[in-house]
């Protein structure tokens, strides 16, 4: 096996990872406090991918704008919905919720095909990261790298804001003993739309950041959900580690994986989640409780 | 989700006859309806609503009387439909053979996919269900060879046991209707069995129903391969009838869809389901002519009925009924 190419694929692999543990960092902090699995995460990933390429073709506005203008428009987006719909199914079973907003990813994905069609629109690379830099054994694209160490930086700071900071103390409190919480005098209710918008900006981060590497299509948002659920699974929902170490451990299972045979590489995760389900069914990183 | 009441209350004799007087009458209602359906339709749509309608029941058997809400019934549904379409092309099965040979396949399946998917519950267990599906979806991809990728599995003959095609759908609708009936039969069994009253017992009190000796994960998985058996002979159905077995059919959307159609109709109606089925196919029918939005739609649909009409027609339509009895009497 050429080493140069298995360092390759290793690559590939953190970058896929980057987008794993990007979303299900989301959707693991939406679900800690609104109990809500948001299956329209994934379509918030490509309307953020779409909001840097709007924001380019019609505002001329770049890639680093861009990276904080578009997750903020999609995080708006992401207020007016919780505020309008899913506020209404709070106390509800849960199920109401991933119904709703798998009937939100529905109609969203169709309304952005209908208005984009199905190809892919393409969105260039920002000029400083488009050459390559050479990692020894083999050379690697300068934007993928920074990928996977912007990722990295985002989940330590997500990390960070939750584990040591006031606001964090307030979510994990939330979280773990809402009915407590509540008592003690804290107004979880206000909290909500905010940690919505903060998991669905997250959501459309990572849709900015697929755009230059992925085509930006109705379509990205939809294999990318289901395979978080799975990473989820896998890490234990509502941990903000298990979500990293879960997404970056797929992605580099299934790109190494990909190298014995490519179609090994999107059953991975699968197996993995099997795997886990069967030995430890609460999630590598799960609490107790596997309900 | 919500509570059905599936108690047996002790009957007296008198009440014999009419214990199988009223699900006879409905049973004949049901065959003439079915019979005359595809005059007031045309007949693959006939045949759509039906089989969907099994699929539909099949996803509510274990929704509403076991509370587990499976998000990949399109695994079963869809990879039963390779299976009797091979059956039917490759071994020139008659179509009830193939048709048994996907259902056989789809509960086979069920097995390891339900053993790992019952260690969740609630929510998760949708993801997990949605999650294998989507493992299905990637496997039938790849194997190009046997379900022909992206261009589906074409050309699969519909045969009849003298080993000549059933050539016009509207004599294979009346071929497949027993077969149908079946299904819808064995759901209705199924519900109204002991086993069904401790399905919906694990389903108001798992940890009641341990401490009452019942091994609920057992319960739980057979009553998974059961509903998965009932989507496999829809699916079969479904790719014979259409002379098509198709990768759109193992998509995670086909899964979402059909969890509407049997929320639209009411949770733990189970013939509710067969009334959501018609209500989506129709109106997507009717769509068909006049846009192409069908998802926006589809997709409004799903979100209104979450937010107003959690109960579903079924339920909604009984309340009606018997408000309008109590006025009138």
């Amino acid at each position: 096996m050429d080493p140069g190419y298995v360092t390759l694929q290793i690559f590939n692999g953190l970058v896929n990872g980057s987008f794993y543990a990007l979303l299900s960092l989301g959707l693991a902090v939406i679900f800690g406090v609104l109990r809500v699995v948001n299956f329209a995460h994934g379509a918030f990933y490509m309307l953020g991918a779409f909001a840097a390429y709007l924001l380019g073709l019609n505002a001329g506005i770049g890639f680093w704008p861009a990276l904080l203008l578009a997750p903020l428009v999609v995080a708006i987006a992401g207020v007016i919905l919780e505020r309008l719909l899913l506020r209404r199914l709070y106390g509800l079973d849960p199920l109401y919720g991933f119904l709703m907003t798998f009937g939100l990813t529905v109609f969203i994905q169709d309304a952005m095909r209908l208005r984009f069609g199905l190809q892919g629109q393409p969105y260039a690379t920002p000029a400083e990261l488009a050459e390559s830099v050479s990692l020894g054994l083999t050379s690697y694209p300068a934007y993928r790298l920074f990928v996977i160490a912007f990722s990295i930086v985002v989940a330590v700071g997500v990390w960070f804001a939750i584990e040591r900071t006031r606001l964090g103390m307030v979510v994990r409190a939330a979280t773990e003993r809402p009915e407590l919480t509540r008592a003690l005098g804290i107004p979880i209710d206000r909290w909500v739309t905010g940690v919505f918008a903060f998991g669905v900006a997250l959501a459309a981060l990572a849709g900015v950041l697929a755009a230059p590497m992925r085509n930006v299509s109705p379509l990205m948002g939809g294999e990318a959900i289901i395979l978080t659920f799975a990473v989820v699974v896998i890490g234990g929902m509502g941990s903000i580690a298990g979500a990293v170490v879960a997404g970056f451990t797929v992605g580099v299972l299934s790109s190494v994986a990909a190298i014995l045979n490519p179609a090994l590489e999107n059953i991975v995760a699968f197996a993995l989640m099997a795997l886990v389900l069967l030995v430890r069914p609460a999630g590598l990183f799960g609490s107790v409780d596997p309900t | 989700m919500s509570a059905i009441d599936a108690g047996a209350a002790p009957q007296p004799r008198s009440a014999r006859l009419r214990r199988w007087a009223v699900p006879l009458a409905l049973l004949a209602l049901a065959v003439a309806g079915a019979v005359l359906l595809p005059r007031a339709l045309y007949v693959v749509l006939a045949l759509d609503i039906l089989l969907y309608g099994l699929f539909a029941v099949s996803v509510d058997l274990l929704l509403g009387f076991g509370g587990l809400l499976s998000f990949g019934h399109a695994a079963f549904w869809g990879s039963a439909g390779y299976v009797a379409g091979l059956a039917a092309k490759e071994l020139r099965l008659a179509f009830p053979l193939a048709a048994l040979a996907g259902t056989l396949a789809a509960m086979a399946i069920a097995v390891p996919i339900g053993y790992l998917s019952i260690r969740r519950r609630g929510i998760y267990f949708a993801m997990v269900t949605l999650a294998f599906a989507q493992m299905l979806f990637y496997i039938a991809n790849e194997w190009r060879d046997v379900t022909g990728g992206e261009n589906g599995l074409q050309g699969i003959p519909r045969l009849g046991f003298d080993g000549r095609s059933v050539g016009r759908s509207a004599d294979f609708y009346t071929a497949a209707l027993p077969l149908i009936f079946i299904g819808y039969l064995a759901a209705w069994r199924i519900v109204h069995s002991p086993f069904g009253h401790v399905l919906v017992a694990i389903r108001d009190n798992e940890a009641r129903a341990q401490a009452l000796g019942y091994p609920t994960a057992r319960y739980k998985l057979i009553a998974f391969v059961l509903s998965a058996g009932l989507a496999g002979l829809a699916g079969s159905l479904f790719a014979i009838g259409h002379g098509f077995a198709s990768l759109e059919n193992l998509h995670w959307s086909k899964s979402g869809e059909v969890v509407l159609m049997s929320v639209l109709g009411g949770i733990g109606t189970l013939w509710g389901s067969v009334l959501g089925a018609a209500l989506v196919l129709l109106l997507r029918d009717w769509l068909s002519g006049i846009t192409d939005a069908s998802g926006v739609v589809t997709g409004a649909v799903f979100v209104a009925l979450v937010l107003g009409f959690r109960r579903g027609i079924w339920a909604t339509a009984g309340d009606q009924l018997r408000r309008l009895g109590r006025r009138s009497g």
